[in-house]
């Protein structure tokens, strides 16, 4: 009879294994997951660690200047409005796009390898949407008036305008935050438990007690705990596609050519999910290294999530392609110039030196991100982790400047050659951006160290018989067979 | 908590070492007709509610009100902010709800947004979470149940709980250990 368990069986002949190695236990999973916050850190973290502090004061410095100074400390002036800070913004929020696409997309589609990676993708998830916050919010000028984008009284006596993709924006962004620091920490709760239950000291005792909210591992809890999840996996799916489609707006309903298109939506989507993945492997790979949790996250998943990234590579190429097409078919003399001159580079400068100028930013675009994935349809290239790592790196570079070149060279050059210009980006721009890496690593250097970066209980539930066979126990049941138990005693 | 206090019987915890054995007890409890008992398990182990005899979790209605709550809220805000005490009108929309498809995106946050606080706290209140007292803890062999360990808790509350007929029933399902958990009383 084909049970639930046999199926769940793999098939030896196909080349199918066990998620994790033959004879993995349960105690071991708890063991190797949990002294990584127990014992002191290994010198790979402090190595990591000093230069992302510094990188996270280079922040604080490039914020207090710009602050002080004003926001024409950026390289942004007519036309260029939005330049490095969008770019950033949206290349941030991208990236945090795979954490919920392992986290709950997967959930969904029951694909239990997520269960190595995804702890990890959602902490990720949590500091890249953090990170991508800084840049609009600074954006405004005077980040001190922010308020004025919620819907608060204020000393204006005027509401925020609801019609406008920028507020979607704040309420897509702010929900997306919010909803993903829940996800991560109701899938944190048994983790905290397990690591307070193992506390020798009392002050760990004390907060990861005070953390795991008393859980006690208790069925009748699991039970709501379980659906809980999926209600969370049920409403990320829609948000998370919603997020970057809400941030393609800001470009799509405008009347920039290179800005106003349909395709838009999806294609931000399949682009964040594709540096997301990127950068959740390099990440991956690095925390490998240093943690030896080869055990964990295996070939296989790193097999599989260069799949994914050949896949989402090859939507990407798709959009671009598309975005040529619907250039030349619609007809749209100022679309097509966009796309031959800004683009494409043809006919690179006239005697101005004023045709698109920064073409070269779409070919280094196609070659990062459409030519490097083509590798992985080789098992070769997607096991090889070294020329991985490289090519995740080379993946986030092109995302970034595919940002660059649908932000910048779209506004540079817009209809009327009269208000043309150019932008060069400024040692400030530039700080910010690098400095952003700092507050994402720190965040996510000190998540490794203090929390499960795996999840622990979700791990063992995946292993070889970690469910009862309950067709079988209740025939036995029902059959008397469960015979190795004495008899119940009489009431 | 000092020695010499006071103390009186909590619960019986009984450990197991395998999914299997924890899901046959648990039949036999279920059958034996308690209430107030528990399995306590590292990590969901599925199955467990026919064999605890579980009916299945109300939460999904808390979280639907909660996202059509989200839905109303979003509508009546967009609708007093922009259409009735300031109407705006902005790139020819006019300012009533005939400018419907502009308010989409943030109807659709606002219910999400709400479905996941109704979610939440519909879960912890379902749970009884967070209780960071229970006379379970004072078992120091229940620290075990988030590494690899199963265990069933029976407490005295339970009408059918009797310290002698409530010991060999567990004793029955063969547990690796049985004990009585005292609290201070």
């Amino acid at each position: 009879m084909a049970t639930l368990q046999s199926l769940k069986t793999p098939i030896k002949e196909l080349g199918e294994t066990h998620l994790l190695p033959e004879g993995t236990t349960f105690h071991a999973i708890t063991e190797s997951i949990s002294r990584v916050t127990e014992n002191p850190a290994p010198r790979g973290w402090w190595l990591l660690f000093i230069p992302a502090l510094a990188l996270l004061g280079v922040m604080g410095a490039s914020i207090a200047y710009l602050v002080t100074v004003g926001v024409g400390v950026w390289g942004n002036n007519a036309p260029a409005y939005w330049a490095w800070d969008i770019t950033n913004f949206v290349w941030w929020i991208g990236i945090g796009h795979a954490g919920t696409l392992i986290s709950a997309i997967l959930f969904l589609f029951r694909q239990n390898w997520r269960t190595s990676i995804n702890r990890f993708a959602e902490a990720m998830t949590v500091f890249a949407v953090l990170c991508a916050g800084i840049f609009p919010a600074l954006h405004t000028g005077r980040p001190w008036f922010d308020y004025y984008l919620f819907p608060i009284p204020n000393q204006m006596d005027i509401w925020p305008n609801f019609k406008s993709p920028l507020l979607w924006d704040v309420f897509a962004v702010s929900t997306y935050l919010t909803i993903s620091v829940i996800f991560w920490f109701v899938g944190l709760i048994p983790d905290l438990a397990t690591l307070r239950d193992r506390s020798k000291s009392l002050l760990r005792k004390r907060i990861y007690g005070f953390l795991a909210l008393g859980w006690r591992g208790s069925h009748r809890g699991w039970q709501h705990y379980e659906r809980a999840y999926l209600i969370f996996a049920a409403i990320s799916t829609p948000l998370v596609l919603s997020v970057h489609s809400v941030v393609s707006f800001d470009f799509a309903t405008s009347v920039i050519p290179g800005w106003h298109t349909t395709i838009f939506p999806p294609y931000f989507v399949a682009g964040a999910v594709f540096s997301g993945f990127a950068l959740v492997l390099t990440l991956l790979l690095i925390v490998r290294a240093i943690f030896g949790f080869q055990h964990i996250a295996t070939m296989k998943h790193l097999e599989l999530m260069n799949k994914f990234m050949l896949a989402t590579g090859l939507m990407v190429g798709y959009a671009y392609a598309m975005e040529f097409f619907i250039a030349w078919y619609s007809g749209n003399p100022y679309e097509s110039w966009v796309f031959l001159h800004n683009r494409l580079g043809f006919g690179a400068t006239d005697h101005y030196g004023n045709w698109g100028p920064l073409y070269w930013s779409y070919w280094a675009m196609v070659g990062c991100n459409v030519i490097a994935p083509q590798f992985f349809w080789s098992k070769k290239f997607r096991t090889n982790v070294p020329f991985m790592f490289v090519a995740t790196i080379i993946i986030n570079i092109g995302m970034w400047f595919e940002r660059y070149v649908i932000i910048v060279t779209s506004l540079h050059r817009d209809y009327l050659p009269s208000s043309w210009g150019d932008f060069t980006a400024t040692p400030a721009d530039m700080l910010l951006y690098l400095g952003s890496f700092g507050l994402f690593f720190t965040l996510f250097l000190l998540f490794v160290r203090w929390i499960p970066m795996f999840a622990i209980a979700e791990l063992k539930s995946v292993l070889p018989h970690a469910h009862p066979d309950m067709a079988e126990l209740t025939r036995e049941e029902k059959a008397g067979a469960s015979s190795e138990l004495s008899p119940a005693p009489a009431e | 908590m000092t020695e010499n206090q006071e103390k009186r019987p909590a619960l019986y915890l009984a450990e197991y070492d395998s999914p299997e054995a924890l899901a046959k007890a648990a039949m036999r409890v279920r059958d034996a007709g308690y209430q107030k008992w528990d399995c306590h398990t590292p990590y969901a182990v599925h199955g467990l509610d026919e064999a605890m005899g579980l009916k299945p979790t109300k939460l999904g209605v808390i979280s639907f009100i909660a996202g059509m709550t989200g839905i109303c809220l979003a509508i009546l805000m967009i609708w007093y902010m922009n259409v009735y005490d300031y109407p705006l009108v902005i790139g020819g929309k006019p300012p009533a709800m005939s400018s419907f498809p502009s308010m989409v995106p943030i109807i659709f946050e606002t219910s999400i947004l709400l479905t996941g606080f109704g979610t939440l706290f519909g879960m912890l209140a379902m749970t009884k979470l967070p209780r960071h007292h229970h006379p379970i803890f004072e078992s120091d062999r229940f620290e075990a149940v988030t590494d690899d360990k199963f265990f069933i808790s029976i407490e005295v509350e339970d009408p059918k709980f009797d310290l002698d007929r409530t010991r060999s029933l567990l004793e029955s399902t063969q547990p690796s250990h049985l004990e009585l958990v005292e609290e201070a009383a």
